[in-house]
């Protein structure tokens, strides 16, 4: 449109050749192939009119910027434990911007904290806004500045809620629970399936859960927090190492792999406990923070009719180690000779590049021994199994440890090592 | 019923909003419209939050229902609720029967379709909703009905979901059943063209004839729902809901403007009102109070508190619709607000166990004057407190006269508050449905009425009055006569309109023919019953709400045999319609007429 012309947002008058219609101005959806012009009428309708049908706008009165919510001063609750909500975009924080149609990760930590009174009755709250990403764009780069983030406010804060996008949430809660050793406090990841700006969101009760959870609890791991069920009753406070987002749309999507959840907390924040095997809240402890994180790593789903040569690609690509999500206990094709992976293997191995071999079946673990293929691959080709570590878990792990060391014996010893509970040495029936 | 009306004098204005269900598959997901009432498989617990509309500002109506911190509970059903009614999914694309019934209805009612359909959320926090949000989609603008009484002009056509049935309601939770949510609706909103009490009838019925001749309306008790908006002059808007029944519209219309002109008369007399917002705590007062109200609540640990309302002696108990006084009026807003079972005033005092005593120490304390008046709520004192604010705020709105409100349509022609009309910033873009470009070329206008009914006339030879009947209430006749082809055409028609009517004279029942007929045709057509049977099998259904016919089964030509000879004996020399007659009663239907007579004259020989 052109720049003197009407604005989205502006109050018109769309004359056609059947009738007129007044209303704002809005923008259509992005990439949507549109002819149409979309306004809003009084009655609250947004509708298209085809541009070709339109004879004139004339704008009626331009457009009126939108009151923002209005922040409330608060004194701080001395008797409160302070927690710092860290904010980098999602879901969580999307809003439809009304005057344009677009919807963006706008709302930040401070928002929250106006939009929802009740976080404040459990926390006194400080706030700090890092990034307004969605989460399938974050990277190593991201897990980076978040963990240094954490690390600075632990010093002053009982407690850190950080919220993002749920798609990629649990690569986060991995690489934080990695990159911040020796935890002291609770470090708290939470997001919604629903933006903030619907009444029905997750975020209200994911939010004061996970606040509550950073002020109270004597978890001093990092955990998300998000619900349970589909019901808006119970959050589950799960291990950062060992969750996965197991739904694209429920409330309830992330789930505890091979473990059981840590804790409940209720919508009334009573915490309970039901898996006490975490490293528990000492604020004397002091946090180490590993924060060098090689980013060339590659993950590769196992697949009938795979190319092997996918392995050789990433190679030549300059990988520095390879994460293979391997069928069933731990297998990649081997036998056939122009589907078998293992020529290709053994290139990775005289180039020092560190194979991983995790489970797509997502739960249970892969084993390196109990067929004879897998030995081969175990033994014979220098991969290491990760047992009931769950892939994306395993791929962040690799990355970490790239980060501190490309000696293969190094990396294996950091991979195989039980830094902050990512290994579960007896599965039990119920961790499902 | 109500004096006459001079309905241009008074500055009347009014129009319809109609809703009308469809029988297609639901609108955003292909869950089916069916409705059940057997036990739900599933239940999720879930709360909903005021958010800001499209100004940055929350919706009053929003806020207020948020105010009531109730949180919902969502019964489905393993089979037929999927994870979009749950709000776990997003929407599907729309249901395209549903949009072309839309478009159809729009073409009959010379709409201009919208270029660019855009799916909106209309905000909904009272839970009716699982997403906070009731999505809707403006089809088409500026359309007409021809009436009797003139033109009513079409203001908008939209398509829009149904909300959740509520099956139970307290002070914490409302729980909502899933099987409605989401089935298609036909919003048809009129110009306020209509003229006059009657002629809103004879719009809504016009409208609802239209409806049906797609073919998709579903039939059934609250399939179609009318809203009627009246206005007088110094009035407000109200937006009368649920108003299901036709013949009282009319009631509902004149009901409305004596309540406006009554309560602008109350707001001429009282001018500006002086309120006095202490609130008094009477408890101890009212100790030894012989009311059985004021015991219970302090039996509950409840409390009794009262406020003076300064100058409306006499005014509370004035009459503002038909049975209903200004105190009503007051106890609906606490009701609604503050969920107490209601208030007690002093113009209906002494009463209910509150004696003369009682009164006059509550005067005292409340130091009423000779104008003042004063209002008491028992309960617990948090719900007490929330009451008596509520009412306040509304004695101070009686200088307004009438506030614009959405008011519940009663079965007696009166109305009750439900809440304020909601405000404007209600609406925003449902961002997970592209816009549709609706495709009007291809949209076939369904038969006429007058012209299927001249075809039936034709075909099966009907009565010119069957035959209009026929072609405008029962849309599925044409395939009902392909399905049950043993089933005369004219006993189907008698099925729907002559059956219930015989139920309700003979027996007094109710039944909805609409739920049964599958049942009854399909027992018809497979010789199961005999049609003289009919009435008393209806009957039956009415008042168990089952479909059990093993009483009326037909029985064989030998069990026939034997009862008629038995009829015989015990009438010997009686003429043959004489037997006739008590075979008849004997048999109960349970025989065919033509068989009996065979087998009498056979018998008699």
């Amino acid at each position: 449109m052109a720049e003197k012309g009407p604005h989205y947002g502006d109050l018109v008058e769309i004359t056609t050749d059947k009738k007129t219609y007044t209303g704002i101005l809005i923008k259509s959806p992005e990439l949507l192939e549109s002819d149409s012009q979309i306004i809003k009428l009084e009655s609250g309708y947004n509708i298209g009119i085809k541009t070709s049908n339109i004879q004139s706008i004339k704008v009626i009165e331009k457009r009126k910027e939108s009151t923002s919510l209005k922040s409330n001063k608060e004194k701080a609750e001395s008797a409160l434990p302070t927690v710092t909500l860290i904010s980098y975009g999602g879901t969580i924080s999307s809003k439809i911007d009304y005057a344009t149609g677009g919807v963006s990760a706008d709302f930040t930590a401070d928002d929250f904290k106006q939009m929802i009174p009740k976080l404040r009755t459990v926390a006194n709250i400080k706030t700090l806004s890092l990034n307004k990403v969605m989460s399938e764009d974050m990277n190593a780069a991201d897990w980076v500045t978040l963990a240094q983030a954490v690390h600075k406010e632990l010093k002053t804060s009982d407690g850190i809620v950080v919220t993002q996008g749920t798609d990629t949430l649990h690569y986060t809660s991995a690489a934080l629970s990695y990159m911040l050793q020796d935890l002291s406090k609770p470090v708290v990841l939470t997001a919604a399936q629903k933006s903030i700006d619907r009444g029905s969101s997750d975020a209200f009760m994911n939010l004061f859960c996970a606040i509550t959870t950073a002020a109270q609890s004597d978890i001093a791991q990092v955990v998300t927090c998000m619900h349970a069920h589909s019901d808006d009753d119970v959050c589950n406070i799960i291990r950062g190492t060992k969750v996965r987002k197991m739904h694209t749309t429920r409330r309830d999507a992330f789930k505890a792999i091979n473990e059981t959840p840590f804790a409940t907390v209720t919508e009334n924040g009573t915490i309970t406990i039901i898996n006490n095997t975490y490293s528990k809240k000492d604020p004397a402890r002091k946090t180490k923070l590993i924060d060098a994180i090689q980013e060339k790593v590659a993950l590769i789903f196992a697949h009938p009719n795979m190319d092997p040569k996918i392995i050789e690609f990433h190679i030549k690509q300059g990988v520095k180690g390879i994460v293979i999500a391997a069928t069933g206990l731990g297998h990649v094709p081997t036998t056939r000779k122009e589907y078998s992976l293992l020529p290709y293997l053994k290139k990775a191995q005289e180039h020092q590049i560190p194979v991983i071999i995790a489970a797509q079946t997502i739960h249970g673990a892969v084993n390196p021994y109990v067929y004879s293929n897998e030995r081969v691959l175990s033994i014979g080709h220098g991969c290491i199994y990760v047992k009931d570590l769950p892939v994306e878990s395993a791929y962040v792990k690799l990355c970490w440890a790239l980060g501190q060391t490309q000696d293969y014996k190094k990396v294996k010893e950091l991979i195989l090592t039980n830094h902050t509970g990512e290994y579960n040495e007896s599965i039990m029936l119920g961790d499902l | 019923m109500t004096q006459n009306i001079d309905y241009k004098k008074i500055g009347f204005k009014c129009g319809l909003e109609i809703h009308q269900r469809l029988n297609t598959h639901k609108l955003f997901c292909n869950c089916p419209s069916l409705l059940r009432d057997d036990a739900p498989h599933i239940t999720v617990k879930r709360h909903l939050h005021a958010v800001a509309g499209e100004t940055g500002e929350i919706d009053i109506a929003a806020l207020k229902e948020m105010d009531k911190g109730l949180h919902f509970i969502y019964e489905g059903y393993n089979d037929t609720t999927c994870l979009v009614e749950f709000d776990e999914e997003p929407p599907h694309d729309m249901n395209k029967d549903a949009l072309t019934t839309t478009l159809q209805v729009a073409k009959m009612l010379h709409s201009t379709v919208i270029d660019e359909i855009q799916v909106m959320r209309k905000i909904v926090i009272n839970g009716s909703n699982t997403s906070g949000f009731q999505r809707t989609a403006l089809v088409a603008t500026d359309g007409y009905l021809d009436t009797e009484s003139g033109k009513v002009g079409i203001q908008t056509i939209a398509v829009e979901e149904e909300s959740a049935k509520d099956i139970q309601k307290n002070d914490n939770y409302i729980i909502y059943r899933l099987d409605r949510l989401g089935i298609p609706l036909i919003e048809i909103a009129t110009d306020p063209d209509i003229i006059s009490a009657e002629h809103c009838k004879e719009t809504a019925a016009h409208i609802g004839m239209i409806l049906r001749s797609t073919g998709k309306a579903a039939r059934g008790i609250g399939t179609i729902r009318q809203d009627i908006n009246v206005s007088i002059k110094g009035g407000k808007r109200i937006e009368i809901k649920g108003a299901q029944d036709l013949k009282m519209i009319p009631t509902w219309v004149d009901y409305e403007i004596i309540r406006q002109q009554n309560l602008i008369k109350l707001k001429e007399e009282l001018g500006t009102i002086k309120v006095d917002k202490t609130i008094h705590n009477i408890t101890k007062i009212l100790a030894k109070s012989e009311s059985k109200v004021i015991q219970t609540a302090i039996k509950n640990q409840g409390v009794i508190k009262a406020i003076k309302v300064v100058g409306f002696k006499g005014k509370i108990g004035q009459e503002v619709q038909p049975g209903k006084r200004l105190g009503t009026e007051f106890s609906d807003y606490a009701k609604i607000y503050a969920h107490v079972g209601g208030l007690f005033h002093s113009d209906e005092l002494p009463k209910y166990g509150i004696t003369q005593e009682d009164v006059d120490v509550i005067k005292k304390e409340l130091t009423c004057k000779g104008n003042d008046a004063f209002i008491l709520v028992a309960d617990k004192e948090s719900k007490v407190d929330k009451a008596l604010a509520t009412v306040l705020d509304r004695i101070k709105m009686c200088e307004e006269g009438v506030i614009a409100e959405v008011r519940r349509a009663n079965p007696d022609g009166t109305t009750s508050f439900m809440r304020p009309i909601p405000g404007r910033a209600r609406m925003y873009p449902e961002t997970d449905i592209c816009p549709i470009k609706p495709d009007i070329k291809h949209i076939k206008m369904p038969e006429l009425i007058s012209e299927k009914a001249l075809r039936f006339q034709k075909e099966h030879g009907f009565s010119k009055d069957v035959s209009i009947h026929i072609a405008k209430e029962l849309p599925e006749f044409e395939d009902l006569i392909k399905t049950y082809t043993n089933v005369k055409p004219i006993a189907i028609y008698e099925l729907f309109f002559s059956v219930p009517s015989q139920v309700k004279k003979k027996y007094g029942a109710d039944i909805d023919m609409y739920q049964w007929y599958d049942k009854l045709l399909n027992a018809l057509d497979k010789n199961k019953i005999n049609k003289s049977a009919l009435i008393d099998v209806c009957k039956d259904i009415a008042t168990t709400n089952k479909f059990d016919i093993k009483k009326y089964e037909q029985l064989s030509e030998k069990e026939v045999e034997a009862i008629i000879k038995q009829v015989i004996q015990e009438n010997q020399g009686a003429p043959i319609n004489a037997l006739m007659g008590k075979a008849m009663g004997a048999l109960k239907g349970r025989a065919d007429g033509k068989l009996v007579t065979e087998i009498i004259k056979k018998l008699s020989d």
